[in-house]
């Protein structure tokens, strides 16, 4: 199952030069490349040898993916076939049909091709033409059946032998026909390598305008073509692409990208603004604008709070030290730090949470449970109090919450709010169940009890189980209120307990 | 534990010969450059190279000082370098950089690239332009296939999923259709094929053509069926909260290459531990396709079990007590050593589950999965966004709402965006685009908008090519109609009747009894109906490509022996341990055993990282 051997090192093992390429000292540089070189000019001639060689020995066989050269298939494969049937069958593949193109290949093919991407190819058989030989004997075909020597593969042959790691030279395709007769193939061949392998050919030997409108027909190699070039960092180029086919939002949205290369964050700010320019969707945009504002008042309050944290006469910095810089923080974690650290700023500065919150449009419950977080991180229980209150002030003192109070109480528990507070958000719970759940597991004991509200419902008196209300009883503090309260209904004659 | 298994199941093939086949490939190569070598390893290849050889092999055969790709200068004295990397493009870059610095002082040393599955052209392209092709040897170490358990394979190429499905690069097909092909010639003939999917139909017929290319032998078939999927058919199960043992140890603690690193909070100690998880450890292997409420109640039995076992030694005499030791302690202690493992992953997983009200997230995702209460199903997820709870949580309770609904509704989709992009950060646009070329998150769209896109492009461009935009247009706008689906197959099963965990009815066990991944649905009423016959709405709602054919040299006169019921199935794409769990099931129920092949292990959360785009 070895499918490559190495014959270059064979050839360097064999070779007089090897000395000099490998193992000699610096001083000898220049000897060396000269060496090198030599032995590069060799090692072309030996390619080229075994190139034929390739020729001779190995073929190919296969399915034709249209109609090309189908005969040449035939008696190239008849030998095989004749005695078995093929395993499977061939399923209905999504491929568009390929035109065969008419014009002649004899004239590029005089052009043998042997610069760069030739010269790659066939190296690459020469390391792995081998293991076809151990592979695949029964690839050889007759003598009679020798091509022209090497360029007269059709494109259906060339991508067959892309796609099996063989040495083949594209050279040849060069009028424009050839060169989509053999992108088509490779597309019909469904094998991304050799897809993304005759793309990078005709971005070498196309213009841009005649590759680009080509491959706004053809989605697949289009597809291939945006990752290659996204692989090979190629944004310049992918741009010009977006934009030649129509992409403009795919345009804006790769530049927007950029930003997030750029340490600097003035320069990232200033990077973002430009990003205002793009052809981005509205609701897009929209967006972009908010990053780049966010970004531009992180950095005068970073500026602000570094100067009020060094200077050690705010409080809060002194009390509560900054773990991170504010810059490049999502929006919400920004309102966070704001309503931790500035909550208390007049509507008119930048830091000020309110402020924040009219310039980015947050949501009312998004604004809510960010404070409440914040005030609540801090321990300051009237401010938390407040947020329920100050909505909700005329004549009403019931507290009321965007959010539900079960997750208000959740909130205040992970910020470990002391029983006191926690009761009043547990007493607020809709759901009587949930209610007692949460008042028991966060040992509000007034609540448990019951004593406060006329409607309250499934507490331990109202269930009438006073078996459950002196278990509980050992749980409170001696001598506590609780405690009292707790014996007042033991004794209270009014309850007809029903154990 | 005890399942109503059919005891007639067929024994599965032997797979370790594939990691002896690719030992002794690796070795070979190693073996093409002679003498003392450094050696780079691409940081993601090492825990499969681990699972072939170890440090002696490649110190046999002369590997000196082993390192990790990690894009910086190199500090090897070696002369001789050796780089086993996967065919990406940065890391050749990189290589060019190490070479084209070596170069500067004139230094020489020898260097080789093994790619590994398989070289790319585009990387050859790279060598060439930075000037060091002939310079560095290549070579190609076809280690196609990783054995992760008995009926476990991978081909541990995670990439798979976002190039084929993103990008829409083919990259990888012929791979699929080349570690298809091994399994074909040392497991095979196949008697038939079925699939579904783009990619599935793609690497089909890429292995067969191999089959046609490559030489016939004949051989005793181990391998009686083949079953292709792609992991685009079927997105909803993988975004599902695994709660089947193996998927939540997975989810949580994330299983590498079939090992886990069980940290300080599961050990009780001071150190973290790795752990093999596969069908040799028997504690794990009774409790993996478990549903979690059920695995306490077995760890603690065992655990009583073995308290016994332990207590013979009370009232022992001396010859009693050796032979206990000699023969029973060891085993014991081996049992007791995994079973406080198991025990301290469980309490774990408990108490990282209660805290994040792990209930609460399930209800929703089950009221997804039926379609009832979207509002507050909407709402629950707003409000996950606003406190900025887990970023990729939240992004699959997104897309497990726009794949179940078809799509959001305009306005829902503008305002949790909005919000998303406010508590995670606007560079998520990119994540949302990619989503949205994904079809995983995106907007409902009007009936006609399709055929009005079609033929306004279809303007542009002259009528030869309208057909081929047509194609790529009902790929992007592939709508997921889960809705419809989960009808036809009743992949959610009444919510009326009890479903007794321990007792598991149908494959629905593995997601609490609220739904049959689709996925395994699909296999299993392709293997009951030999094809899809009458299936016909169903792979209409899935947007077609299913295929089933039987190869003319497969089928025999042997007709229904075991290896019929050998099922091969493979998941282009990726595949979830509970959808292996619940193929098992469905194996014993049925009398199959199912192989699993991958491309790679997934999950919610490495699903929806390949998709991430908030980073450079």
């Amino acid at each position: 199952m070895i499918k490559s051997k190495v014959d270059e090192e064979d050839y360097w093992h064999s070779s007089k030069f090897k000395a000099f390429t490998f193992d000699d000292e610096d001083d000898e540089l220049s000897r060396l490349k000269e060496s090198r070189q030599a032995v590069n000019n060799i090692r072309r001639l030996v390619e080229e040898d075994d190139d034929e060689d390739d020729v001779e020995r190995i073929s190919w066989s296969g399915e034709p993916v249209g109609s090309i050269s189908w005969s040449v298939k035939e008696t190239a494969a008849s030998s095989q076939r004749a005695d078995r049937e093929p395993a499977f069958p061939k399923i209905s593949t999504d491929t568009p049909s390929i035109s065969r193109s008419q014009s002649g290949y004899s004239l590029s093919s005089l052009f043998k091709g042997k610069p760069k991407v030739g010269n790659f190819q066939t190296f690459s058989d020469a390391l792995t033409d081998s293991s076809v030989r151990l592979y695949a004997p029964e690839l050889r075909k007759p003598k009679s059946e020798y091509k022209d020597y090497v360029s007269d593969w059709s494109p259906e042959e060339t991508v067959q032998r892309l796609q099996q790691g063989k040495a083949v030279s594209l050279e040849r395709f060069r009028t424009l026909q050839d060169k989509l007769l053999l992108l088509d193939h490779a597309i019909a061949a469904h094998d991304g390598n050799v897809i993304t392998a005759v793309l990078i050919y005709l971005k070498r030997t196309l213009c841009k305008e005649v590759l680009f409108r080509e491959l706004e027909s053809r989605q697949t190699a289009l597809r291939h073509f945006i990752h290659y070039l996204s692989e090979t960092q190629n944004q310049r180029l992918l741009l010009e692409l977006h934009r030649a086919l129509g992409r403009a939002e795919d345009a804006a949205l790769l530049q927007y990208k950029e930003h997030l290369s750029i340490t600097d964050e003035n320069k990232r700010r200033d990077f973002l603004k430009n990003c205002l320019s793009l052809p981005f969707s509205a609701e897009d945009l929209a967006h972009v604008q908010d990053h780049y504002t966010l970004l531009e008042r992180q950095i005068i309050i970073e500026v602000t709070d570094r100067q009020a944290e060094r200077g050690g006469k705010v409080e809060i910095f002194q009390k509560f030290p900054r773990k991170a810089l504010i810059l490049n923080m999502p929006l919400i974690t920004t309102l966070y730090y704001c309503c931790f650290y500035h909550y208390a700023e007049p509507e008119g500065t930048f830091s000020s949470p309110l402020n924040i919150r009219q310039t980015f449009k947050i949501s009312e419950k998004q604004y809510f449970v960010t404070a409440l977080a914040a005030r609540a991180k801090l321990k300051a229980w009237l401010d938390v109090d407040a947020l329920f209150a100050s909505r909700n002030w005329l004549g009403f003192t019931r507290k009321k919450s965007p959010l539900s109070f079960q997750r208000v109480v959740d909130i205040l528990q992970k910020n470990s709010a002391p029983t006191h507070v926690l009761q009043d958000y547990v007493a607020l719970v809709d759901d009587g169940e949930l209610r007692l759940t949460l008042a028991q597991k966060h040992k509000c004991h007034d609540i448990v009890i019951s004593v406060r509200s006329a409607d309250a419902v499934q507490t331990y008196r109202d269930m009438k189980d006073r078996q459950l209300l002196l278990g509980y009883r050992g749980k409170v503090v001696r001598g506590s209120a609780e405690e009292r309260k707790i014996d007042d209904l033991l004794s209270n004659p009014q309850i007809r307990w029903k154990n | 534990m005890a399942h109503s298994a059919r005891r007639d199941s067929p024994e599965l093939p032997d797979f370790s010969i594939l990691k002896r086949l690719a030992r002794d490939q690796l070795i070979y190569l190693l073996e093409q450059l002679p003498g003392k070598k450094d050696l780079f390893i691409e940081a993601d290849l090492m825990s499969p190279l681990d699972r072939i050889a170890n440090v002696s092999t490649l110190k046999q055969h002369e590997v000196d000082k082993l390192y990790k790709v990690e894009h910086k200068p190199v500090i090897s004295t070696s002369d001789q370098l050796c780089f086993l990397i996967r065919p990406r493009i940065q890391t050749v870059k990189w290589i060019c950089d190490v070479v084209n610095t070596d170069k500067v002082p004139g230094k020489s040393r020898r260097y080789k690239i093994i790619f590994t599955p398989q070289k790319f052209y585009a990387c050859e392209a790279v060598l060439e332009e930075q000037g060091i092709f002939g310079d560095v040897s290549i070579d190609e170490w076809p280690f196609y296939l990783l054995p992760l358990d008995d009926d476990i394979i991978s081909m541990e190429l995670p990439e798979f999923f976002q190039d084929n499905f993103l990008a829409g690069d083919q990259r990888w097909v012929r791979t699929a259709g080349s570690a298809l092909h091994l399994l074909y010639s040392l497991y095979g003939p196949f008697s038939k094929v079925y699939g579904i999917g783009r990619c599935s139909k793609m690497a089909y017929e890429s292995w067969r053509e191999q089959v046609e290319e490559g030489e016939q032998k004949a051989r005793q078939a181990e391998i009686g069926n083949v079953f292709l999927i792609d992991r685009d058919v079927d997105f909803v199960t993988p975004l599902c909260s695994q709660v089947v043992y193996e998927g939540l140890v997975d989810d949580i603690f994330r299983i590498k290459c079939g090992c886990v690193e069980f940290g300080p909070d599961v050990t009780a100690s001071d150190k973290s531990v790795k752990v093999m998880l596969n069908s040799h450890d028997k504690v794990f292997s009774e409790i993996r396709n478990e549903h979690f409420s059920n695995v306490f109640g077995f760890l603690s039995q065992k655990a009583r079990n073995l308290q016994t076992a332990y207590d013979k030694r009370r009232g022992m005499d001396i010859k009693q007590m050796k032979t206990f030791v000699s023969e029973e302690l060891k085993g014991l202690k081996q049992e007791h050593r995994l079973l406080s493992l198991h025990i301290g992953a469980s309490e774990s997983i408990m108490k990282k589950k209660t805290k994040q009200d792990f209930q609460e997230l399930l209800k929703t995702e089950h009221l997804l999965l039926e379609g009832f209460e979207i509002r507050e199903c909407i709402s629950y997820i707003e409000e996950h966004i606003n406190r900025q709870v887990s970023m990729i949580e939240s992004l699959r309770l997104l897309c497990l709402l726009s794949i179940t609904e078809n799509g959001l509704l305009p306005k829902d989709y503008r305002s949790l965006k909005a919000q998303y992009l406010q508590s995670y950060g606007v560079d998520h646009l990119l994540t949302f685009s990619n989503l949205r070329q994904l079809g995983l998150l995106v907007e409902q769209q009007p009936g006609e908008t399709l055929t009005v896109m079609e033929s306004k492009v279809g303007k542009l461009v002259n009528d030869k090519t309208a057909g081929k935009l047509t194609d790529a247009f009902s790929s992007l706008a592939k709508k997921s109609n889960f809705r419809a689906l989960s009808r036809k197959l009743n992949l959610v099963p009444k919510t009326d009747e009890e479903y007794d965990l321990r007792v598991p009815r149908d494959m629905a066990y593995i997601f609490s009894g609220a739904y049959i991944p689709l996925s395994c649905k699909l296999i299993e009423q392709v293997l009951e109906r030999d094809g899809w016959t009458g299936l016909e709405e169903v792979t209409r709602l899935l947007n077609g490509h299913e295929f089933a054919v039987t190869g003319s040299s497969g089928v025999d006169s042997r007709g229904k022996n075991d290896t019929q019921r050998i099922i091969l199935v493979m998941f282009l794409g990726g595949c979830t341990y509970s959808e292996i769990s619940a193929l098992r099931f469905l194996g014993r129920e049925k009398g199959y055993k199912f192989i699993v092949v991958t491309t790679a292990i997934t999950n919610s959360s490495r699903l929806l990282e390949a998709l991430l785009d908030n980073h450079v």
